[in-house]
């Protein structure tokens, strides 16, 4: 599907994202769009990237000529070796995200709610299901699962959400209250879509850019909490 | 000492029906102890609980993750188990996975939409790591902030420290587990390779019996001691692939 007009594309989102890595901090990416930004770290800037499943430092997505089953990233993607990269297994990988070692922590979203509530693992919600997690794996429909996102949602120092701005039929993903399972509380600092940047503050949700071409009524009409808008309102920066 | 088996059903021999089976990798097809789990396969045992981070994807996800890349031949995971009904319950981070769109439903989908009676416990990725360190470790419960506000709440002991919620989590006891390493020698020394290292360093020592499938199986000291990722303390056997 293309982006409608005015939209911007994954890879813009991710080029957005990437300015937000400052030198020398550690960064773990998400599944999706969030992954895509370890190709954007501006020049000068030393950025390590963690990936869960026992990697730091390294470097790009492998080409296929790169690519080796045992140098993936926790997307499932191949990527390559970087001098100075180090391997750990699965609970120092963890030691590292839930002990408070991780600057930064870009994830997905299904919805982001006004304090900063994240829904990442599930479209819907157990209640539908009467609780009952086999009932809603057996339906085929999104079957759930946790991954890592509620341990870097908890355990990163920043958090920061790169997603769509509105699901598929045009809803609201940024809401007065998540509906669907919640992955955790109050952990989300910054949501950065395809039409907008927007900060969590706790005054409420500040729009501090806009995709060039859209208005803040444009944002706020796909918006379910009421947007402040910043004073220093400019067009999204690359 | 000589941990050295010489095949892998040899080394699965006394694995019983109810018997909890940690197994390494992260789900990718690097890490994967795929000899032991074709083995598991066809050895007639039922009713496992097969714990792991996302340890049945099935052949048709790798495809689809692979990309370009060929998915070996010698590629196997728990959905083997699965398909063949031997598994009662699913301890997992990610029983299925969402961002790959298949032809057919994933294994666990397939498997319960058949009409097996499988229980599903999912727990928190770093939850599942530390639960099976604790259990290496001896330490018997631990407190987390993982799944604090979730619905993971619901019936668990919350305990609060400096002013913030932390959720009671138990060691989670096996009586296998089966990991991949890269190299290993009669004592259970093991290296690993790269990303595989994942989920099989921290089920080594965890369970019962540790069992590694290895790459290759080489002399006693030609492994260089300040390499060593596992000591052999955590393995009790080493079988090559």
């Amino acid at each position: 599907m293309s982006a409608p007009k005015n939209r911007m594309d994954e890879q813009t989102i991710a080029m957005r994202v990437a300015r937000e890595f400052e030198d020398g901090m550690y960064v773990n990416l998400g599944g999706g769009i969030p992954t895509l930004a370890c190709n954007f770290v501006a020049e000068g800037r030393e950025v390590i990237f963690q990936t869960e499943n026992g990697g730091l430092g390294y470097g790009n997505i492998a080409s296929t000529e790169e690519a080796d089953w045992d140098m993936f990233n926790a997307s499932f993607q191949p990527v390559t070796y970087a001098p100075g990269m180090s391997f750990f297994d699965h609970d120092n990988a963890f030691d590292m995200i839930r002990g408070g070692h991780i600057d930064l922590s870009v994830l997905g979203a299904m919805q982001v709610s006004e304090q900063g509530d994240l829904a990442n693992w599930a479209i819907g919600n157990l209640v539908d299901y009467d609780g009952d997690v086999v009932a809603w794996i057996k339906t085929g429909r999104f079957p759930p699962g946790i991954g890592g996102a509620m341990d870097l949602a908890v355990g990163a120092k920043k958090v920061i959400v790169a997603m769509i701005h509105t699901t598929r039929d045009g809803s609201p993903k940024v809401v007065k209250e998540c509906t669907y399972e919640i992955t955790a509380c109050r952990c989300v600092s910054l949501i950065v879509t395809d039409m907008a940047v927007i900060e969590v503050t706790p005054a409420g949700l500040v729009l501090k850019e806009v995709a060039p071409g859209l208005t803040p009524d444009d944002i706020q009409a796909v918006t379910e909490p009421e947007l402040i808008i910043a004073d220093d309102l400019k067009e999204v920066e690359l | 000492m000589d941990k050295i088996v010489p095949g892998a059903r040899e080394a699965l021999a006394d694995v019983f029906d109810g018997a909890v089976i940690l197994c390494g990798g992260f789900g990718c097809v690097g890490g994967m102890p795929s000899t032991l789990l074709r083995a598991l396969s066809e050895l007639p045992v039922k009713n496992l609980t097969l714990v792991g981070n996302a340890p049945a994807l099935g052949l048709e996800a790798q495809k689809t993750a692979a990309r370009t890349m060929q998915v070996p031949d010698s590629y196997a995971d728990g959905s083997l188990l699965l398909k063949n009904g031997q598994v009662g319950k699913l301890i997992a981070s990610v029983p299925a996975m969402a961002i790959f769109r298949l032809e057919e439903p994933f294994p666990i989908v397939k498997a319960l939409q058949e009409g097996q009676n499988i229980e599903v416990e999912l727990v928190p990725q770093g939850t599942l790591a530390a639960r099976m360190k604790a259990a290496r470790a001896g330490i018997p419960a631990f407190y987390t902030r993982t799944g604090t506000g979730t619905y993971l709440e619901k019936g668990r002991e919350v305990r609060q420290f400096d002013g913030q919620d932390y959720l009671l989590e138990h060691a989670l006891k096996a009586d296998f587990g089966i990991i991949r390493a890269h190299k290993g020698d009669r004592h259970g020394n093991l290296v690993y390779r790269g990303t595989s290292r994942t989920f099989n360093a921290t089920i080594a020592g965890a369970a019962a019996v540790t069992i590694a499938e290895v790459d290759e199986v080489v002399e006693l000291g030609a492994l260089d001691p300040e390499a060593i990722v596992t000591p052999g303390i955590y393995v009790n056997r080493v079988v090559k692939r």
